[in-house]
């Protein structure tokens, strides 16, 4: 891969190592950097929580209106599905004339591509109730409400969280490409050398800001994963 | 609370689309404290009858009074909280313990929490489960057995008139069921809640019913009646069939040997006088005096050598086989009876004491007894 020099120069003036001018893998020149990459790691954070936390309030909302409403899970699905396969890249580049360069412009991208995964974990969750769990709940007297709080959702609940698991990981990768639209994050890092950390050519740093956004990915799911077995302590349980 | 009378009038349903009635004017009454079976082939529209009970499906046409008023008057959610659901796949809440499921409906009447647990604790000694073990599992880690006798707990959690049963016991293997029903029958014995109760399962329906609605598709009802009548004098062709061409041994299955006149028997010792021996041979019903130790307990028969001095010695004919228990169903006694290829067999009480003597003619005799004089399993569960 051929330098592109004018980073490459802008990079050797600043530090004037011999590792950076070489493009090598430079723990030194990491460590002195590192602080540069915290706000945009914060803003990634940012934008994958709010992606993600956006996107489950509208899904979780047409999940349930769908529950009760059986012929609207499949046009829910259709447009969602439609929206999961527009190109991201194009997507941001399609927002922009609408909302702008910036956040909310990564935001809404995001969003719409969390709402497929998301739905469809909800739906699928509650359509695994055991029938005679719902039989029963009627037959003693919950109201749809009752029912719908103290038996389906707990028992979709495992799924809720293996969704909000995939959207997660799915969005931080997906968040990287936020820069396109000015929506910042380590995306901004990884490619650009207006941040002032080299861009995509310069290894040292690409290492940095794909590595934290693999680790905080790695986390989140790790995280899910934890909620996911302390929220549903009846399925480690073996019969005594 | 106590318990109501259930009362069907011209009950009818029509599902949209069908051109027959699931329920086609059931009218049938059930005394306060009884258990009603709703048997019949699948698709006669006995779980369709039973769930119009607590409106999980609507009435077309009729009524449904419970204690006097109409089911229909009352908000569905409401009426359901004040009447026991149970059913054959218990649909038990999986993410929720044993106590949880069983506090459902207390929950959501609004008990205080004291209230309930004392009721979670009651309730599950009544099932005979230790509440400290099982209170906090989940339903996962109990058998099915211990699975179905939860449901029927948490069916009876507030204390309703009224229990449903939808095949309670059906996915349940046939040891495990037959001592889930006499658990039920006791359990009942002491509740007296009208039950209704569908099975497909005749055996069962004469073994829990206090009365049996069969039932025919198109949601009639063949016969509605006690079970020994429905064994003896079945109305029609269909019930007569679906009772089966055993009806008579099932009818054997409702009375108990203690049950009949049992026949008197000499009961003679070795070295009584022989004078005393003929004496009592005269008074009994069997010419055959019977050998009995000290204690009473059976020996064998004796015979005609065993008699012929002055005092009674120990010659048998045949032992004193087969012995019958006093708490034996007819039909195990005629069982008995059939195996040893005997006409009559001594039966003894708890002890092993001979009480009289029970024969073939008699079990035949048994079989002709009005319907009035034979309980059903659920009176003799009481006793």
């Amino acid at each position: 891969m051929s330098p592109a020099p004018l980073a490459q120069v802008e990079i050797h003036e600043r530090t004037g190592e011999g590792c950076v001018a070489e493009n090598g893998f430079c723990p030194g020149w990491i460590a002195d950097n590192i602080d540069k990459y915290w706000a945009p790691l914060l803003e990634h954070v940012y934008l994958c929580v709010a992606s993600v936390g956006i996107g489950f309030a509208i899904a979780f909302t047409c999940a349930l209106v769908a529950h009760r409403q059986r012929w609207l899970i499949a046009p829910f699905g259709a447009f969602f599905g439609a929206l999961f396969t527009v190109p991201s890249v194009a997507a941001f580049l399609l927002l922009l004339p609408i909302t702008g360069r910036g956040n909310t412009t990564a935001i809404v991208a995001l969003v719409a591509y969390t709402l497929l995964i998301l739905f469809r974990n909800v739906t699928t969750g509650l359509r695994g109730v055991p029938e005679e769990s719902r039989d029963a709940a009627r037959g003693m007297g919950l109201t749809d409400q009752q029912m719908l709080w103290r038996v389906e959702l707990p028992l979709a609940l495992p799924e809720i969280l293996a969704g909000l698991r995939i959207a997660f990981t799915t969005t931080v990768g997906l968040a990287t490409l936020a820069f396109f639209a000015g929506g910042g994050g380590l995306g901004e890092q990884i490619y650009s050398s207006r941040a002032g950390t080299g861009g995509i050519y310069f290894q040292s740093n690409v290492v940095v800001a794909g590595g934290l956004a693999i680790l905080l990915a790695a986390v989140g799911d790790l995280l899910f994963l934890t909620i996911q077995r302390l929220a549903a302590p009846w399925r480690r349980t073996r019969p005594a | 609370m106590q318990a109501a009378t259930l009362e069907f009038r011209e009950v009818t349903k029509v599902y949209p689309g069908a051109s027959e009635p699931a329920v086609d004017r059931l009218t049938l009454e059930v005394p306060a404290g009884d258990i009603c079976v709703l048997v019949g082939p699948s698709g006669c529209g006995k779980t369709t009858a039973m769930r119009m009970v607590n409106r999980l499906i609507d009435i077309t046409s009729g009524d449904i009074l419970l204690g006097g008023e109409s089911v229909r008057t009352k908000r569905p959610v409401e009426l359901r909280r004040h009447i026991g659901y149970a059913i054959q796949q218990i649909g038990l809440f999986p993410h929720r313990t044993i106590g949880q499921n069983i506090a459902t409906v207390p929950r959501v009447l609004g008990w205080p929490k004291a209230r309930i647990r004392e009721r979670v604790d009651e309730l599950l000694e009544l099932i005979s489960l230790n509440p400290d073990e099982v209170r906090d599992r989940y339903p996962a880690q109990l058998s099915g057995g211990q699975r179905q006798r939860v449901g029927v707990a948490r069916a009876l959690a507030a204390d309703p008139p009224v229990l449903l049963m939808d095949e309670p016991f059906g996915a349940i293997d046939p040891i495990t069921r037959d001592r889930l029903q006499n658990e039920f029958l006791r359990l009942q014995a002491e509740l007296r809640k009208t039950v209704i109760f569908v099975t497909h399962d005749i055996d069962e329906a004469i073994k829990m019913g206090d009365r049996v609605a069969v039932m025919k598709h198109g949601g009639k009802v063949a016969q509605y009646a006690v079970p020994a009548e429905l064994l003896m004098d079945p109305a029609d062709e269909f019930v007569e069939q679906f009772v089966g061409a055993d009806r008579a041994l099932k009818r054997l299955a409702l009375q108990r040997v203690r049950d009949v006149d049992l026949w008197k028997v000499a009961l003679v010792r070795e070295g009584e006088p022989i004078a005393d021996v003929r004496a009592r041979l005269a008074e009994s019903d069997i010419e055959i005096p019977l050998l009995v130790d000290a204690s009473g307990c059976p020996v064998g028969w004796l015979s005609e050598r065993g008699l012929a001095g002055e005092r009674v010695q120990r010659r048998l004919r045949s032992p004193a086989e087969p012995l019958i228990e006093l708490d034996d169903i007819l039909r195990d006694g005629l069982g008995r009876l059939l195996a040893e290829e005997s006409m009559y067999g001594p039966v003894v009480d708890a002890a092993g004491r001979v009480v009289g003597v029970l024969s073939l003619e008699m079990i035949a005799a048994a079989l002709q007894a009005p319907a009035s004089d034979v309980p059903s399993a659920a009176e003799m569960a009481v006793k």
